[in-house]
């Protein structure tokens, strides 16, 4: 039966057929228009005087971009941190725990991968079963033991935990397996080269596809992470860019619609800029590794 | 020769070592000191020495004092409720997320009626999930707010009497947090989808095309019963995830950090949170909150693991493959 439009006779199964692929396009507009009109929104809203905001649904931005900058910039410098600020945080917590995630899940994997040990198995075992416990729910601990050691408000609480990431570890791990024969290390150590140094020079150059990958996701999920420092960060001097959203619903300036939104659009852009750039490795990342938060 | 896989062997214990030893240090111990806090009084950060009080904290969970009758009333407490929100937003996200990735799979896999422009509608619907999730809830916020752009167009429209109705009525609230979530994870669920069903031997799809078999017949018959562990997956880290729902319900609808209207839109991380911010922090009970929440979401992961199990007639489809 699905044969048919080869051989060219049945008209009305072909047009069947068109006019499925009509509906099934105009769906995936509307939801792609759904994905995208709440940003629209967001980017008009933010040239807009804050009592026009108010007055209703608007699609032509408007001329007042550049005073709703200035007066957001303002009102969430008396907050505690700016806007320049908060992304500076970001950026200092994201880019090293980043860096450490990947590096590490990659030296595990690989330990997993090329040596034989009697522990092995169980080590994968206990790898794959922690990936389900969510940080969540040791939060107190963490926030008292963080105390105790004198860590508690400072980003290196954010950053150090990035070092075991199971998640990093399983994806490096299938990667590592395609990627990296035993041939090129046996060769590596018959010239002579270190363990350490194998890894390095070798592994790692091989790896670099999937480390980009990991490391997109490592940056975002740290960039855009709320809960852990508002658990362990009390300085209003060092809030992340999660934390100065958050701000935007305070009292000094949640009324001032316009710069509210220019604050989130700032905040979105980058992101934004990110996404489209590199959007192809972010959706084949997610196709092969079903990454989840 | 075997003296030197000997002496390889070494350094997989060291290669894995710092991994194994942040683990310990900055996750393990931490999860086990939560037990620990969990049974303890611990009400400030300066106590001396943690006083035992074995399952008090556990009881200041379970049943709260009970001011119209008197007595204790068990379960329908604060903590336990705001599990029942966050489960009941989870659901409320996760049905129609799983339907409509599973809808938009089959038709991005269909091999007779081929869509145009797949890469760039994948891109857009897949966009919300990366987008800072603070942002997100205060856009929403914003749009659906008492002076929002939404709002208003509802209000003229007559479809609101109100110009804080998605505020004030919480299962509006409820619905747009759960709409949110979907948003955010249906364009990301269904790419993982896509993934498992090009994985499917595609002979058994030719099989099933000379038998006559109809694309419905071939979705029910053959793509769904081998997307099943994918599906399983897909399900246990949702729900994990879903019970630490933080971000959105954190900062759409909250006054002094309680979401409302009424707490009903207060998740379980957001209560540990206020427990242990509040003005007279009480370490131990959100110990206990999070030991319980521990617990139901080990629960939860273990039952649909269980329910989900393959039968044996399932081994079959694995055979072919």
């Amino acid at each position: 039966m699905a044969k048919a439009p080869e051989v060219g006779l049945d008209e009305g199964y072909a047009a069947k057929i068109r006019a499925k692929k009509i509906a099934r396009t105009i769906i995936c507009i509307l939801l792609c228009v759904v994905s995208i009109f709440p940003f629209y929104t967001m980017i008009v809203n933010a040239t807009l005087p804050s009592d026009e905001v108010a007055r209703g649904l608007h699609l032509v931005p408007g001329g007042q971009l550049i005073s709703n900058f200035k007066g957001m910039l303002s009102r969430t410098e008396a907050v505690g941190t700016d806007l320049w600020h908060a992304m500076l945080h970001s950026v200092m917590i994201a880019v090293p725990a980043t860096v450490l995630q990947v590096y590490f899940a990659t030296l595990t994997a690989y330990g997993l991968t090329v040596y034989n040990f009697k522990l092995k198995n169980f080590a994968w075992s206990f790898i794959m079963a922690i990936m389900m416990i969510p940080a969540q729910v040791s939060i107190i601990g963490f926030m008292k033991f963080m105390t105790d050691i004198k860590l508690y408000g400072s980003y290196l609480c954010l950053i150090m935990p990035a070092m075991a990431a199971p998640t990093t570890v399983y994806f490096m791990k299938q990667y590592m397996q395609g990627a990296l024969s035993v041939e090129i290390i046996e060769a590596a150590r018959i010239d002579g080269s270190g363990e350490f140094a194998t890894f390095n020079r070798i592994a790692l150059p091989l790896m670099k596809p999937a480390m980009a990958t990991q490391a997109i996701f490592a940056f975002i999920a740290s960039w855009n992470n709320l809960y852990t420092p508002t658990m362990m960060i009390s300085s209003v001097k060092k809030y992340t860019l999660p934390m100065f959203v958050q701000g935007l619903r305070s009292d000094t300036i949640r009324t001032d619609y316009g710069m509210v939104y220019v604050g989130l659009t700032m905040t979105v852009l980058p992101i934004f800029v990110v996404y489209f750039a590199l959007s192809k490795y972010i959706i084949a990342g997610v196709a092969l590794g079903g990454v989840k938060e | 020769m075997k003296k030197k896989t000997v002496e390889y062997g070494k350094y997989g214990y060291i290669f894995i070592a710092p991994f194994f030893l942040v683990f310990l240090i900055f996750q393990l111990y931490p999860l086990l000191y939560t037990f620990f806090l969990s049974f303890v009084e611990h009400k400030s950060v300066m106590a001396g020495d943690p006083k035992f009080v074995g399952f008090d904290n556990f009881l200041g969970v379970l049943r709260e004092q009970d001011f119209l009758n008197g007595g204790y009333k068990w379960f329908n407490t604060i903590p336990l409720n705001t599990i029942k929100n966050t489960i009941i937003m989870w659901v409320l996200n996760f049905i129609p997320q799983i339907l409509l990735a599973l809808l938009l799979s089959a038709w991005f896999t269909d091999t007779v009626v081929k869509l145009k422009g797949q890469g760039a509608f994948k891109v857009m619907m897949f966009m919300p999930n990366i987008i800072t999730a603070s942002s997100i809830a205060i856009l929403f916020y914003n749009l659906f707010g008492t002076s929002g752009p939404v709002t208003q167009m509802c209000l003229k429209l007559g479809i609101v009497s109100k110009n804080d109705f998605f505020l004030q009525n919480k299962y509006a609230t409820m619905g747009l947090i759960a709409f949110m979530q979907f948003w955010m994870w249906y364009g990301n669920t269904m790419i993982v989808l896509i993934a498992g069903i090009l994985g499917i031997n595609p002979s058994l799809y030719e099989a099933a095309m000379v038998d006559g078999a109809s694309g419905s017949q071939q979705f029910f018959k053959i793509t769904l019963p081998l997307l099943k562990p994918i599906l399983q997956f897909t399900l246990v880290t949702s729900a994990i995830g879903g019970l630490q729902m933080y971000d959105i319900p954190a900062l759409f609808n909250v006054n002094n950090g309680i979401g409302q209207p009424g707490r009903a839109s207060h998740t379980v991380t957001m209560m540990i949170k206020e427990v242990a911010f509040s003005q007279h922090p009480d370490y131990g009970k959100a110990a206990a909150i999070s030991v319980v929440l521990f617990i139901v979401t080990l629960i939860i992961s273990l039952l649909f693991f269980a329910l989900t199990k393959d039968r044996e007639p399932k081994q079959k489809h694995a055979v072919i493959r």
